[in-house]
């Protein structure tokens, strides 16, 4: 019981993050119709840039952890976006009116690219960052155990559900919102209502790439270590969290994130911590077999 | 001046050489109807004023200021709307979200009237706000793509085709509204139509396209009469 509580806190908080770069996926692939495999990869930029920031906050000896945590963030995304911008720019417009392929190898290519700069530039050794927000909340104890809910997980938790109500918003909610809808529909449409569709991709990157930075700056803070390859692990199981929620449907990413958070965590705790990747993998399979349009996908077949 | 000249446009869709030297003036407050057998290049034509596909030779000049130049959401910017082949409204958002669109870059100050006026001309739309477009009937999907286009408050409006495929009924309704914008409103309408009755009946003017050229033009009424427009668009074709 006590066990079954736990597992649930920590999956909720890797789903948390899961979930944040699951839409990232998601949003893309509504626009423009391709997966941007280097999403992963923009993710392990923000924290290497929130491990840099964090180290220079207690350079100058900011030692305020509502503050720190806030600057952190904020110089996170905004470095993360230019990135998920120069991304977009350089790598897939380029070839917006070319075969379905070419932007999926260069996203593979974009990818490879962002890992080896960071490693040749920052180092491949496991950058630690001291612990930003020690201790937590002892819940109970049943059978001689005791259920830890960390003050990091609250946070994850509460900042995640926070963004989320505020992207749905967006979203559903503003002109921007719509127009953004209005691209991912109908592209050619949308320009001959005045929408600069070129502009509106940008920003979708520009999003997406935000809010991957706010889950790299989370997991940054939780685990305490990142290095140059975390991208790519992380990056495809968002991947299939979008997938299992379905492409293109953005409380599907939110919901595929939380399931693969628990699935893995109950999988380490239960069955072997060693084959957890095996488990979302086989979620991944699964699902492209036997229901490929998702949970909440809507199914492929469109009226022309 | 004219509102709209192209002179000698010519345009290519991949290998087809579509618009082989286009001459047509709008004037404001006229409506213009193209007509023309199936392929013959009149939606092209409709699209190239937009540059999708960019004319390759001649020019497009809209209020004396040349299109060719400037890229597809600038110029819907300029004061020109398209009620496009097909409707192309925005299936999976709203009717309110669809009209929405239509001001995206209109001034916000006129968008409640606009909204008002918009019920008032097809009352079904105000009935059914929160509904996915997607699940309108034809008929009041193109009565949105017609409020939608007029949302951003055209100077010139392109119909492409607006009776297609719809029930008689809506057919007098579209040729209609068509009749009272331009009367009451004084709406500068480009109208292309395989109806060719009904379009040169309401339209002041109109031209004949065939293999990307234009072949005849007259007034609405000249070409009605006209043996060879009469010959090739009126008694064997469907009209309503």
């Amino acid at each position: 019981m006590g066990q079954f509580i736990q597992q649930l806190i920590n999956g909720l908080t890797l789903g948390a993050v899961y979930g944040l770069i699951a839409l990232g996926y998601t949003m893309v692939y509504g626009i423009i119709g391709m997966i941007n495999f280097a999403h992963g990869d923009i993710y392990m930029v923000s924290a290497i840039i929130s491990v840099t920031a964090l180290t220079l906050m207690s350079a100058f000896g900011i030692s305020s952890v509502p503050l720190v945590l806030a600057l952190v963030l904020i110089i996170a995304i905004a470095f993360t976006s230019v990135y998920g911008w120069a991304v977009e720019r350089t790598a897939y417009r380029p070839l917006r009116n070319a075969s379905r392929l070419a932007p999926l190898i260069s996203a593979i290519g974009m990818s490879i690219f962002l890992q080896n700069m960071v490693q040749v530039t920052q180092g491949a050794r496991v950058k630690p960052v001291p612990t930003l927000m020690p201790g937590g909340i002892e819940l109970f104890t049943h059978a001689g155990f005791s259920v830890h809910l960390a003050y990091t997980q609250i946070m994850i938790c509460v900042i995640t559900v926070v963004l989320m109500v505020a992207f749905t918003g967006l979203i559903t909610r503003t002109s921007f919102g719509r127009q953004q809808r209005a691209c991912e529909q109908d592209r050619t449409m949308a320009s001959l209502l005045g929408i600069d569709v070129d502009k509106t991709i940008s920003y979708t990157f520009m999003l997406g790439a935000a809010l991957a930075a706010v889950a790299g700056v989370m997991v940054t803070v939780y685990y305490g270590v990142v290095d140059f390859s975390i991208g790519f692990v992380a990056g495809i199981k968002a991947f299939t969290a979008a997938v299992l929620g379905g492409v293109g449907s953005l409380p599907g990413a939110m919901l595929g994130g939380v399931l693969i958070g628990l699935i893995e965590s109950y999988w380490s705790a239960y069955l072997s911590p060693e084959y957890k990747d095996v488990a979302t993998f086989a979620i991944l399979i699964l699902v492209l077999m036997f229901r490929p349009s998702g949970l909440l996908g809507r199914p492929e077949v469109e009226k022309v | 001046m004219s509102m709209l000249t192209m002179t000698g446009v010519h345009a290519h869709y991949g290998a087809i050489h579509a618009l082989r030297g286009v001459d047509l003036t709008v004037e404001q407050g006229e409506i213009v109807t193209l007509i023309g057998a199936n392929g013959a290049g009149k939606s092209t034509l409709m699209m190239t004023l937009f540059g999708q596909p960019k004319a390759s030779e001649g020019s497009i000049q809209f209020q004396g200021q040349n299109l060719l130049k400037v890229s597809t959401h600038q110029i819907a910017r300029q004061g020109i709307a398209l009620v496009p082949e097909g409707r192309r409204i925005f299936q999976r958002m709203t009717v309110l979200e669809n009209l929405q669109m239509g001001s995206s870059f209109a001034d916000p100050v006129h968008y409640q009237d606009d909204l008002q006026r918009m019920y008032q001309m097809f009352p079904i739309l105000a009935q059914r706000l929160t509904q996915r477009a997607g699940t309108l009937s034809g008929g009041e999907q193109q009565m949105l793509a017609i409020a939608r286009a007029l949302m951003s408050r055209p100077q010139l409006l392109l119909l492409d085709e607006p009776s297609l495929g719809l029930a008689p009924l809506y057919i007098r309704q579209v040729f209609r509204i068509i009749k009272e914008l331009n009367e009451t409103w004084g709406m500068t309408i480009l109208l292309v139509e395989q109806n060719a009755h009904h379009a040169l009946r309401v339209a002041h003017r109109g031209y004949v396209l065939q293999h990307g050229a234009i072949v005849l033009a007259g007034t609405g009424k000249d070409l009605l009469e006209n043996p060879q427009v009469r010959a090739a668009y009126l008694e064997s074709g469907a009209h309503a």
